[in-house]
């Protein structure tokens, strides 16, 4: 599957991740509901880490569309509130 | 999926919104061409913004470190005059600066940052819009009109989610740049104005008095080794230490020629 960091890049990730990645994006979100910003932020460069080290980066040359996109690596705890509040989707 | 499923939706919600013209497969073609290059011009434009932000950020903070070097001077004066109120309050508005000065520091490196990004998002774009190009004008030239739109869909999807991940990261150096400048006018009043206060000061209380305190000691400590420096004449057992540094610049001025030469 093709995994994207988003401001960052893609990558292709084989799809057996894709239960492990759920599980991280799962306490990403317990982190977002829980308010910590340390451990939202440790979440996220986890589940990122994950990417980046087992995926394996897609040619620029290539144009592909992504089966998941991750959150930038910058996003803050804020910014990750406001994609749970109702006009967060719609923004921009 | 809760995080992953949301930022999916939002950037494809972007991506849609980039592209949500031309029904002709032909023409979606020629219109997302089109669309790319503008948004290679943003991407330009942003890092020019940011850029412009980075280099008064380095103007200010030559600025503050003036202003340190002059509160430094003048609390030797006052020290030498007998003033040792005027001694305390020049090197309290010395820490300031220098505090100011260390925040300052640390946003110029967070743009530098941004103009990294901003610059691999371009050559990135650079290089698909490059793909792009090549792409259609073989889908033109050699598929009938039905194979023709399933080849375009997927170029033109593919692309238009790299166009919307590029557009978000220009709107956070953005944003992150608009915060900047705000800030980046109150040091500027402050510095025109000579005094520097600390308006980070948003900390709770606790945080506020203990660097008060630290801040505190720390000006009782530079100003004791102020009385001591002005007292040297008369101490004259400290002086060599002065000297015996000076024997090492004939290596240091080669580094500083071949810096020049550069």
């Amino acid at each position: 599957m093709i995994v994207r960091i988003a401001t960052e890049g893609q990558y292709e990730l084989s799809s057996a991740l894709l239960d492990r990645l759920n599980e991280l994006d799962n306490s990403l979100v317990q982190t977002v509901a829980g308010g910590d910003q340390t451990a939202f932020a440790r979440a996220l460069s986890e589940m990122l880490a994950l990417v980046r080290i087992q995926g394996k980066p897609v040619a620029t040359e290539e144009l592909v569309t992504s089966d998941l996109i991750l959150p930038a690596p910058d996003t803050t705890l804020d910014e990750a509130r406001t994609l749970f509040v109702g006009d967060g989707l719609i923004r921009g | 999926m809760g995080v992953i499923s949301r930022i999916s939706t939002l950037i494809r919600a972007k991506m849609s919104k980039l592209l949500d013209r031309a029904e002709d497969p032909r023409e979606m073609l020629e219109y997302s061409y089109e669309r790319q290059l503008e948004m290679l011009q943003n991407v330009k434009r942003g890092i020019v913004e940011v850029v412009t932000s980075k280099k008064r950020l380095e103007l200010q903070a030559a600025r503050l470190q003036e202003n340190v070097n002059r509160l430094d001077g003048q609390a030797r004066q006052a020290l030498a005059a007998g003033r040792e109120d005027l001694a305390r309050l020049a090197l309290q508005r010395k820490q300031l600066a220098m505090t100011q000065f260390e925040g300052l520091d640390t946003q110029i490196q967070d743009l530098a940052k941004e103009q990294e990004k901003l610059t691999t998002a371009e050559q990135r774009l650079t290089v698909k819009i490059e793909t792009f190009r090549t792409r259609k004008e073989v889908i033109k030239a050699q598929y009938a009109a039905a194979e023709a739109q399933v080849r375009i869909s997927e170029s033109v999807t593919g692309l238009g989610e790299e166009m919307a991940d590029v557009g978000l990261a220009i709107e956070r150096a953005e944003e992150k740049t608009e915060r900047l400048k705000a800030r980046a006018g109150a040091i500027d009043e402050l510095v025109a104005a000579g005094t520097v206060e600390d308006i980070t000061g948003r900390g709770d209380l606790l945080d506020r008095e203990l660097s008060q305190i630290s801040s505190g000691q720390s000006v009782e400590a530079e100003l004791a080794q102020l009385r001591a420096q002005l007292a040297g004449p008369q101490a004259p057992k400290q002086l060599p230490e002065a000297s015996s540094t000076e024997s090492s610049q004939p290596a240091g001025k080669d580094v500083a020629r071949e810096d020049t030469a550069r």
